[in-house]
């Protein structure tokens, strides 16, 4: 078996060398201005008929084109009348980069093993001529927090724009903060193909103890001078308001009892998962807790639950003021994260409150939105034009893109191979 | 109270005949005895219909020599006085395994997989879960450990069987006495056990439930076949043993009712008659089983109520779960009113204790006393052709019967003997005097009133010192003496300890007080008890309770009390996508009447119809899934050998899955349920209409065309399983090839055998690949690499059929061109790619690719959450490699329903086909659109404002229930940790064991 997949892996450099890489667009060098779209500036804000302008990568016009005079021979001009303008969209809690072929073992980079790996670090892992990249791009997808999983504690997860030479290039904000798995209260007995009952989890009491001596541990080395411990070196960002603590529940009670426990550290909480937050709405929002919210095109947890509750669990935590960004799993499956937003539209959410889940409100969870997440001036020129709306895939049509100014090639490996065989087929 | 029970078990060596056996050496002095006994003054049950008031019954030699009102005494017969207590024959359990070694597994597992055969030494069984050979009589021992505590619930025989495997061998009907296995065995060969459980069998055939059906299937073939031709060929000790157990009555174990209903499929091919032994949830469907015919054995595991006080951790508990905690209770009484036969069990009880207790709480719910002691008696001895020796009281049977103090289902009463085969086993003494009342209990010069309460059989004593203060005495009787003890006043630690005799006149005896002083003291009974019978009135009124569960179809939440109906419905000014030449019809109506499409037009007008508004709005024809596994019991795999040609999901269809509903939610109606893709040749599909509410049967499209699914790839050859499936043919591309070239090709040979008139053995794997050849049964081929999509063409080309359809197909569009020469289809993933190596270069632009070439194409779900979406699936094939709209929404409607070979019926909107239409909020590709009604077959299936008011009352049902467990425990009633069935959802390559 093992050279098998020896040979698998040989079979597979060979065959992916073959394909032409897309290459990592050039610094801005001549200032943009995009006329005419209807520009969704992330903030909730619309201008119909804008006029977006950006140079030395960053933004120096947002305004109505009606009502501005500028000069237009100082900028290249794209006239993109009747289309879109969004901000580039965000990826959450992703293993894009980390994974090629999620069942080929050699190319999975997400696991560590090992139960408290604060110290791990997802950037370290991010693979920027990953196949699977250009094809998210390519759906406005342009920056992601790259996020490692498993045990209690992962990793750090990092924000990467998507089109960079090298992971050095690619950091956008390194090491934003440490991922938890808090325990879950019902386990699943039997295995997965023959599923017994879901129980208590008998373990929860002294699971959750475990993390807590963790906590108190870490939080007690800080003030020593002893030996260099690296997971609490690690842990040091979350106690002095430098990292964000992520805490991956579902349940109502998790997500409370998670949320009294990591405030006793101050640290900044970010729910990632959620599943019930719509319960516990008012909580999360007095507690000003964000959630990155598991993939809103998801069956319901329970047989008697609402059989649309994840299309608007979305709509629920907007009307509570709960701040919240999308999310979807894996890794290719990044390419349909507008979807989750557009999914949560059809079920009562705001269409703007929907592209804030995607660009603002998730740069404020990941604590990137001095400089991304909207079309503000000042702020990185990080956004795409779309020939309809971005958030349905009948109208969806990516144009052009753009990260920090930088002109993105949205070419990728299932283009070509389509040009290929579509010629082939004289189609 | 110690001493007396000794002396009551002393007792019972002596009451009873000592049967000696002819061959076994005496010792001592032979001590023959008659055992003749005559019982008088008793109400005698003669059986559940019968009754004799003080009636008389005479036993000897351990049988029953007569019973009527008034006898002749005999002479030299032990004269039994039964003073107004009853007789009633002894109960029956046919779900034992009383007596029998636990089950062990033949050899280990191996640790590379699969084991291909049995470990079983000898000429038996390939399978190791076939074991017709196990004989009960071969391996019984007596236990009376186990048998004492079947007598204490009044049972007197057993049938007892080992509970391992498909076929579990022959169970013996067992006497419960506490005498030598050669005089306990009432019948040697009584019944034959089936299951749908592999049991301890290690090997991996079958990981299926629909592998489990297949595989009794073959087994009945395989039978005909020994007993006709076979036995020359040769020997098979399991097939002889499988044709000598067809004899005996045949008893199914059954997890739920769906598998009442499969089993019986299996009956009714093979012209058998099964007896199930039914999982408690009968309830729940009982018109369809009452449809077989069938007898139940039934258990009564009513499970106990959930901790519900969080109201967080009660959300795990879903509805069904709820419901049935309630309603499992009413189970046997469902099936009494119904008319159904059957027997009862104490099978699944944790303790055989608890299992009277369980009868009466059926009565309190529904049973009748005659249908619990008819369930108790003469159906299982019916059942097992064994009512010529037990289950009444009549000249001939076996003395095997219960003495009660009253009716045996009534609360109060007591089991006082249970004789087995003529002799007794006494619990308590005959003659318990009643001693209720209330007494002056004078001891030495302290006087005191005592008060004797409760129940005659077992009285609570307390002394009042006044109207708040009570002292409680300890007490016990036996045999005329009674002994008492107390604390001489409240909070004393120190204790007055009487004992006496029980006489006419009162109780008196001598005592020790606590300075260590005799002292003589008397009771004498001064009044009856004042507030005896307020109490029992009282116990009464609490007894009624009442339902607050509904029975839907499914039992589940969103199911429904009745099936909608089939109504005549106008919907009038949508957005009509016919999918027909006529294409998008803007501002039409649609009339339908009796389930089909009637007219479409504008303008229409019938006065009977149901007038739709669908103004604004799309209605098109319901999306139809050519791949899906949802709604499978389970498992979707029986890949554990390189064929499963012979096992069909239409055996499996579970329509007690909520997802049925959420995809009728999502506008889908028609689903091609596939086999998954863990070998070369998986197994037969189910092509099935979303008729929520229906048996799985009823689901089935009519007539549709036999499918079946075929593999290729890395599923098949084991790649991603780890390295210990690397032993089974193919591990390559290669072998993959020559498995189907083998297969095709002794398919044609099995064919040509056939059609020689020689004996041949039925082969269900070939018969199913023969069809295939025969262009009778078509191909849904799991694909993703053009190389190995090319070569099935090219093998079937050679045996002179073609693939039908080519599902995932994720490389259709590097030979889309091959495929449309051909003529095979594509159902696709709409932009799946990356999570094997196999899809490396899948690409989302695949449908339209396939589409322009010719290849009718579709886009698939095998996702129970994508299924809900498909028409935003559709949406992708405009997004990527802009297929029109109009050809784009085929993807998921028309082109599949041609895949499928059902386009006659469903897939457009044209007068005469099937009212399968989904109406929508808006464009149907649009994102932001939702179903707002699915009809299937001219019934509204889904209607998202009835949706809204079925959520208010499942909050509601379930508030109810949960207030009624609450109660439950405030009252004292025991509770669990709430828990929750653990659904999971399949796709095709969810491969693991579910046999066990």
């Amino acid at each position: 078996m093992k050279s098998f997949i020896i040979t698998i892996q040989l079979i597979g450099l060979t065959f992916l060398m073959g394909f032409a890489q897309q290459t990592p667009a050039p610094p801005q060098a001549k200032p943009i201005l995009i006329l005419g779209a209807k520009a969704h500036l992330g903030n909730g804000q619309v201008i119909e008929n804008s006029a977006i302008g950006f140079e030395n990568g960053k933004l120096t016009v947002v305004s109505d084109a009606t009502s501005i005079r500028i000069d237009r021979t100082a900028y290249d001009i794209i006239d993109a009348t009747g289309k879109e303008v969004y901000p580039g969209f965000i990826g959450t809690n992703t293993r894009l980069g980390l994974v090629e072929i999620d069942a080929v073992r050699s190319t999975n980079d997400y696991r560590e093993v090992g139960y408290m790996n604060p110290n791990v670090r997802a950037i370290i892992a991010y693979n920027t001529d990953s196949k699977v990249t250009p094809t998210v791009r390519s759906n406005g997808v342009l920056m992601a927090q790259i996020t490692p999983s498993g045990g209690r504690i992962s990793g750090s997860s990092s924000v990467v724009s998507l089109d960079a030479w090298n992971w050095e290039d690619a950091s956008y904000a390194a090491d934003i903060g440490i991922h938890l798995n808090w325990p879950r209260l019902f386990r699943f007995t039997g295995w997965w193909a023959e599923p017994g009952e879901i129980k208590k989890n008998d373990k929860y009491d002294e699971q959750v103890r475990a993390i807590k001596d963790f906590f108190a541990e870490a939080k007690a080395y800080q003030d020593q001078k002893g030996p260099k411990n690296l997971k609490f070196e690690a842990m040091r960002g979350v106690f002095d308001g430098n990292k964000t603590l992520f805490i991956h529940t579902n349940d109502a009670k998790t997500m409370t009892e998670a949320i009294l426990f990591a405030e006793m550290y101050k640290a900044k909480i970010v729910i990632v998962g959620g599943r019930d937050a719509w319960m516990i709405a008012d909580f999360l929002r007095d507690h000003k807790v964000g959630v990155i919210l598991r993939q809103t095109q998801s069956l319901p947890g329970r047989e008697d639950s609402d059989i649309d509750q994840p299309f608007k669990t979305p709509a629920q935590l907007h009307a509570a003021g709960v701040t919240f960004a999308f999310n979807i799993g894996g890794a290719w499956e990044q390419r349909n994260l507008p979807f989750q937003a557009g999914q949560a539209v059809g079920f009562g959410l705001d269409y703007e409150a929907a592209v804030s889940g995607l660009t603002l409100n998730t740069a404020k969870i990941l604590g990137v939105d001095a400089t991304l997440g909207s079309l503000e001036v000042g702020k990185d020129a990080t956004l795409f034009i779309s020939e309809g709306d971005a958030l349905d895939m009948r109208t969806c049509k990516i144009e052009r893109a753009f990260i920090q100014g930088r002109d993105i090639d949205l070419d990728n490996k299932q283009k070509a191979l389509y040009r290929k065989f579509k010629t082939k087929l004289g189609q | 109270m110690k001493s007396a029970l000794l002396l009551m078990t002393l007792c019972c060596l002596t009451l009873g005949w000592l049967s000696a056996q002819v061959t076994f050496p005496n010792d001592g002095v032979y001590d023959h005895r008659e055992g003749h006994y005559v019982f008088k003054n008793a109400t005698i049950h003669t059986d559940y219909q019968n009754t004799i008031e003080n009636g008389m019954m005479v036993i000897k030699y351990g049988k029953i020599v007569a019973v009527g009102k008034s006898l002749a005494t005999p002479a030299g017969a032990v004269v039994v006085d039964l003073e107004g207590n009853h007789l009633y024959p002894s109960f029956i359990d046919l779900y034992t395994n009383y007596g029998l070694p636990e089950p062990k597994a033949v050899g280990q597992r191996p640790r590379k997989q699969p084991q291909m055969l049995s470990n079983k030494d000898g000429a038996y069984s390939w399978n190791e879960a076939l074991k017709p050979e196990f004989k009960a009589v071969e391996h019984f021992k007596g236990d009376d450990k186990v048998a004492g505590g079947l007598r204490k619930q009044g049972f007197g025989t057993a049938l007892s069987h080992q509970m391992d495997g498909i076929s579990r061998g022959i169970s013996s009907l067992i006497l419960l006495g506490s005498e030598r296995e050669h005089l306990a065995i009432v019948q040697e060969h009584s019944a034959h056990h089936l299951s749908f459980r592999k049991g301890k069998s290690t090997q991996n055939y079958p990981s299926s439930l629909m592998g489990a059906i297949s595989l009794l299937r073959q087994t009945y073939y395989d039978g005909q076949w020994y007993s006709e031709h076979g036995h020359q060929e040769e020997k098979n000790l399991s097939l002889e043993a499988w044709n000598a157990a067809q004899g005996v009555p045949q008893i199914f174990e059954i997890g739920n009712w769906m598998e009442a209903l499969r089993a019986q499929k299996v009956a009714n091919e093979f012209g058998l008659k099964f007896i199930y032994k039914g999982s408690g949830d009968e309830y729940q469907r009982i018109e369809a089983l009452k449809n077989t015919a069938a007898a139940f054995i039934l258990p009564l595991t009513f499970p106990k109520a959930y901790d519900v006080e969080d109201p967080y951790d009660a959300l795990q508990a879903s509805l069904a779960d709820l419901r049935h905690w309630e309603l499992a209770p009413t189970n046997p009484g469902s099936l009494e009113a119904a008319g159904i036969d059957f027997a009862l069990t104490s099978h699944g009880l944790k303790s055989k204790g608890e299992f009277l207790g369980r009868v009466r709480k059926a009565i309190k719910h529904g049973l009748s006393e005659s249908g619990a002691l008819k369930a108790l008696t003469h159906t299982p001895a019916q059942l097992l052709k064994a009512d010529d020796q037990i289950g009444s009281l009549a000249s001939g049977k076996i003395a095997n019967f219960i003495v009660t103090t009253g009716p045996v289902f009534d609360k109060n009463s007591k089991i006082l003997h249970n004789w087995v085969r003529g002799k007794a086993h006494v619990f308590k003494d005959l003659k318990m005097p009643d001693l209720l009342g209330v007494y002056n209990l004078n001891v030495g010069s302290q006087s005191y009133r005592l008060h004797v309460k409760g129940k005659p059989a077992s009285p609570k004593m307390v002394i009042e010192v006044n109207d708040s203060t009570e002292l409680k005495v300890k007490h016990a009787y036996s045999n005329g003496l009674i002994t008492l003890s107390f604390p001489p006043e409240k909070g004393a630690s120190n204790r007055v300890r009487l004992s006496g005799a029980v006489t006419n006149t009162g109780w008196n005896g001598n005592g020790n007080l606590p300075d260590g002083n005799w002292v003589s003291w008397s009771a004498t009974y001064t009044r009856a008890l004042p507030d005896r019978d307020e109490e029992e009135s009282k116990d009464k009124e609490t007894q009624v309770e009442e339902l607050v569960s509904k029975i839907t179809y499914p039992f589940l939440s969103y199911g429904r009390t009745e099936m909608p109906k089939q109504k005549t419905f106008l919907i009038r000014n949508a957005t009509v996508w016919t999918n027909e030449s006529e294409g998008i019809l803007q501002r039409t109506d649609v009339l339908v009447r009796d389930g089909k499409v009637e007219k479409i037009g504008s303008n229409i007008q019938d006065r009977s119809a149901v007038v739709i508004d669908g103004t604004g709005k799309h209605l098109t024809c319901g999306v139809i899934d050519e791949h899906s596994h949802i709604a499978i019991s389970r498992g979707v795999n029986e890949g554990t050998q390189v064929s499963s040609a012979e096992v069909s999901i239409a055996d499996v269809v579970n329509s007690e899955d909520i997802n049925i509903y959420r995809q009728l939610a999502g506008g889908v109606t028609t689903s091609q349920l596939l086999h998954g893709s863990a070998n070369p040749i998986g197994g037969q599909s189910a092509i099935v209409k979303w008729r929520w509410g229906a048996t799985p049967d009823e689901m089935q499209f009519e007539n549709a065309a036999p499918f079946i699914k075929f593999a290729l790839g890395e599923n098949v050859k084991q790649s991603n399983w780890g390295d210990n499936y690397d032993i089974r043919f193919p591990q390559t591309r290669m072998g993959v090839e020559q498995v189907y070239e083998d297969y095709f090709t002794r398919a044609r040979e099995y064919g040509d055998l056939k059609k020689s008139g020689k004996p041949y053995r039925k082969n269900l794997d070939l018969e199913a690949v023969l069809e295939i050849i025969e262009s009778k049964r078509f191909i849904s081929c799991h694909s993703y690499q053009q190389g190995e999509i090319n070569m099935l063409m090219k093998v079937a080309e050679r045996h002179g059929f073609r693939v039908n359809t080519f599902t995932h197909i994720l490389e259709g569009y590097k030979i889309a061109d091959k495929m449309a020469k051909h003529g095979a289809g594509g159902s696709s993933f709409s932009d799946w790619w990356a999570y094997k190596y196999e899809v490396i270069d899948a690409i989302p632009y695949n449908g339209a690719i396939m589409h322009r070439a010719g290849v009718v194409t579709a886009f698939n779900s095998d996702d129970a959450e994508m299924a809900r979406r498909l028409n935003q699936e559709a949406g992708k094939a405009v997004m990527y490699g802009n297929v029109p709209e109009e050809e784009a929404w085929k993807f998921v409607t028309l082109n599949p329903a041609k895949l499928l070979h059902i386009d006659d019926r469903v897939g457009s909107i044209k007068v005469g086909k099937d009212a399968d239409l989904v109406l929508w909020s808006e464009h149907p590709m649009s994102i932001y659109t939702k179903a707002e009604l699915t009809f299937v077959d001219g019934r509204k299936m889904f209607d998202r404002k009835e949706d809204e008011t079925m959520r208010q009352q499942i909050r509601e049902e379930r508030e109810k229930l949960i207030q009624k467990m609450l109660a439950e425990k405030q009252n004292g009633g025991k509770t669990r940790p709430v828990s929750a069935k653990h659904k999971h959802h399949y796709h095709c390559d969810t491969i693991h064991d579910e046999m066990h």
